[in-house]
């Protein structure tokens, strides 16, 4: 109770400066951006105006790193969330610029109406907004609610093509979304059930500072149970197996920006809402610890995901099930937990993040250039298209862990820090990391070598956001800036 | 805490007990009524009894309202049995018959193990939470274990079901669990504010169903069908 006052305190102080913490401006950018764009008919402004929405809105969050830490009653800023804001601020942006480029294409072929597009872009923003709201929310139903906002918009977004195997996708995304959130939600109740003898009833049951000071007199049969639905819900999201139905259909029938924001982002955001339980049950001595059941799915998906790889024949969902396997590695990461592992599943988050969208970045426009997603279609890219074939070919050696990359380095710290801990349960981990990197080379020398396939036209979107990405990967992979290994390494620590 | 200062009927013996069997009766209908569910042969009949469902949770929550001094819960009360008890199954009456869905509910599994596969689960959910929640009032308690056997059964019915339609019906059945345990659980925050947000999804969902004219299907079990919805894609 005190610290709430504290808090609440500390945000009134806050307010009373004139300027509002960057944390308010992160939300509300979006929710005019998103207003602004539902009025503009013209989709080159609109376009533009979505980039520099998104561009001030990563301001803003450069800004949320010299912004004090606070708590208050609805938004909460510490080192946890300032990580995956930063990073989702960035690659939403990249993605704006490039998705500019993109939908042009999309409107000449007709595939889209300038109708689609208003909406489009409108969605655009308040799907940011819904995540950036998740992150920083510290009421777990306004949470809970923002989540439920942005699976939602994707839904919506997923299905803009209106082909019966887009409105499928979203169908099926859309009732497993649904089933995770519903999950998710009895998690929540329970959580407040288990806080209210403590905290009293009322909004302070769900305020997640206040849960995490007064965790130690909290029932823990009750928060095991109700970690478990929430590790459940909230999986499903994440796109643990045997939750991840809906990933490989949902990326691959949307527009092409789109699966990079839900590779990307999306799946970051729901993860991060299990960290945040996880923190809480790591809190109190008397609970299961949460660990060896993130590790298990994070295992499971790691293991299905390098399988499923082999048999994809189209190029999207190829790369949705790299980032089942990525999610899966992460989420075993931060089970296993301690500062090197945490440290670790942060770096390589990050990593696969930016990789992963610069993949779809590249993938989207060897799609628009061969007029398929098939990938007997897509042959020789390298020879037709050499800057886009080979930009393509660096970002999966990146994913595929091969070095220089920042994912080798991420994904050598993960199986270092789980030879050290479980050496046992490091076997399953490499010989994972081995299927998947097999897979991707075998189908790489099919896309990206050999006599060409026909479809020669020249390449519309830009290329900046794709090598800005590449480089930030490739550069991670040889120097680490020490000011971001400290906060890393900080933030890993608070993690436990 | 309120009632320390404002003592109201639940404070007497008599009357709690009342209270609490009230809400039993209420809670263990919707149990049964998840089951009557799971028998149902006619899409029609499924609407009805789901319609049904909805009027006694609408009771249920309205119990709770009176119970618990909570006046703001009567607005979930009226959400559950305006929209989701008349609004709701009247649109999909109609859908049903203009799309001219199939009116036979086909299940990928027969009912009798459906049954056993709910007796199990609702078995389940009363050993889990009975046992988790050993410290917690006994009203809250009771409230839980049933509000899960509810949503486990709505999840049971979305995965033995073929069709769009009573996918849709079991989703919303496994909401009506969800609104069960959160009015049960005493002061929680929100609760309104989730309920509407339920009844916009579950009014995109409905709106869906009709413009794309989803009709059948959306079973990972039908291997055929998997391979024609991928096209082959893979």
């Amino acid at each position: 109770m005190s610290l709430h006052l504290a808090s609440l305190h500390l945000a009134s102080l806050h307010l009373a400066s004139l300027l509002p913490h960057p944390a308010v401006w992160l939300i509300a950018i979006p929710a005019v951006a998103a207003l602004a764009l539902g009025l503009v008919a013209s989709y080159r402004v609109a376009a533009a105006l979505n980039v520099a929405a998104c561009g001030l809105a990563f301001c803003a969050a450069l800004a949320l790193l010299f912004a004090p830490r606070v708590a208050g009653p609805f938004l909460i800023v510490d080192d946890l969330n300032i990580v995956f804001v930063v990073l989702n601020s960035f690659v939403a942006f990249t993605t704006a610029w490039y998705s500019a480029g993109y939908i042009a294409h999309e409107l000449e072929t007709g595939r889209l109406t300038p109708l689609n597009l208003r909406f489009y872009h409108a969605m655009y923003q308040v799907l940011l907004g819904a995540m950036t709201l998740a992150l920083l929310s510290n009421n777990l139903g306004v949470m809970w609610v923002a989540i439920e906002v942005a699976t939602l918009t994707t839904v919506l977004m997923v299905g803009l093509y209106r082909t019966e195997a887009a409105i499928e996708a979203a169908w099926k995304y859309f009732m497993l979304g649904s089933v995770g959130i519903a999950l998710a939600l009895f998690g929540t109740i329970l959580v407040y059930m288990v806080a209210q003898p403590v905290v009293g009833e009322g909004a302070d049951g769900m305020i997640w500072s206040v849960l995490m000071a007064h965790a130690r007199d909290f029932d823990p049969v009750l928060l095991n149970v109700a970690f478990v639905f929430l590790l459940l819900g909230y999986g499903t999201k994440v796109g643990l197996a045997p939750l991840h139905a809906w990933l490989p259909d949902a990326h691959s029938e949307g527009p092409t920006p789109v699966s990079a924001v839900l590779s990307g982002l999306l799946l970051n955001v729901a993860l991060y809402a299990v960290l945040r339980f996880k923190l809480l049950m790591a809190a109190h001595p008397g609970t299961v610890a949460p660990g060896p059941l993130m590790m298990a799915m994070g295992l499971g998906s790691l293991l299905l995901g390098g399988l499923m790889l082999y048999r994809r024949r189209d190029i999207k969902r190829l790369f949705a099930y790299s980032s089942i396997e990525h999610m899966g590695l992460i989420a075993f990461a931060f089970g296993l937990g301690g500062p090197l592992a945490n440290f670790a599943a942060l770096l390589h988050m990050t990593m696969h993040s930016l990789t992963k969208s610069a993949i779809f970045f590249a993938v989207g426009q060897a799609c628009q250039v061969k007029g398929t997603q098939k990938l007997a279609d897509i042959r020789g890219l390298t020879t037709s298209h050499p800057l886009l074939g080979w930009s393509l070919v660096a970002a999966v050696m990146a994913i595929a862990g091969l070095p220089p990359s920042g994912v080798f380095m991420s994904e050598f710290l993960i199986v270092t820090s789980a030879f050290a801990d479980m050496p046992l349960l490091a076997l399953p981990l490499v010989l994972g990391l081995l299927l998947a990197f097999g897979a991707l080379m075998v189908k790489l020398s099919g896309f990206a070598f050999g006599p060409p396939s026909p479809g020669t036209a020249p390449v519309k979107a830009g290329y900046l956001p794709l090598g800005l990405h590449l480089a930030l990967v490739f550069t991670a992979g040889l120097y680490l800036p020490p000011q971001l290994v400290a906060w890393f390494r900080h933030v890993a620590a608070v993690m436990g | 805490m309120p009632n320390a200062i404002s003592p109201t009927l639940v404070d007497t013996a008599l009357s709690a007990s009342l209270v609490f069997d009230v809400a039993h009766m209420f809670a263990g209908g919707l149990v049964l009524i998840s089951f009557l569910m799971l028998y149902q042969d006619r899409l029609y009949a499924l609407i009805t009894v789901f319609a049904l469902q909805a009027v006694v949770l609408a009771f249920s929550v309205a119990w709770q309202a009176f119970a618990q001094d909570a006046a703001h819960l009567y607005v979930t009360a009226a959400i559950a049995l305006a929209f989701k008890a008349v609004v709701i199954p009247l649109a999909l009456r109609r859908m049903v018959a203009r799309l001219g869905i199939h009116r036979q509910v086909e299940t990928v599994v027969s009912v009798g193990p459906t049954m056993l596969a709910g007796i199990a689960l609702v078995a389940l959910s009363l050993v889990v939470m009975l046992k988790a929640t050993a410290t917690a009032g006994a009203l809250a308690r009771e409230d839980l274990a049933f509000a899960l056997s509810v949503v486990l059964l709505g999840l049971l019915m979305m995965v033995t079901r073929r069709n769009a339609v009573s996918q849709v019906v079991g989703f919303m059945s496994l909401e009506n669990g969800l609104i069960l345990a959160a009015t049960g659980a005493k002061g929680m925050p929100l609760v309104v504010e989730i309920s509407v947000a339920f009844s916009v999804l579950i009014a995109l969902i409905v709106i869906g169903i009709f413009l794309f004219r989803i009709r059948e299907r959306f079973d990972t079990v039908d291997v055929d069908a998997l391979d024609r919805f991928r096209g082959g894609r893979w």
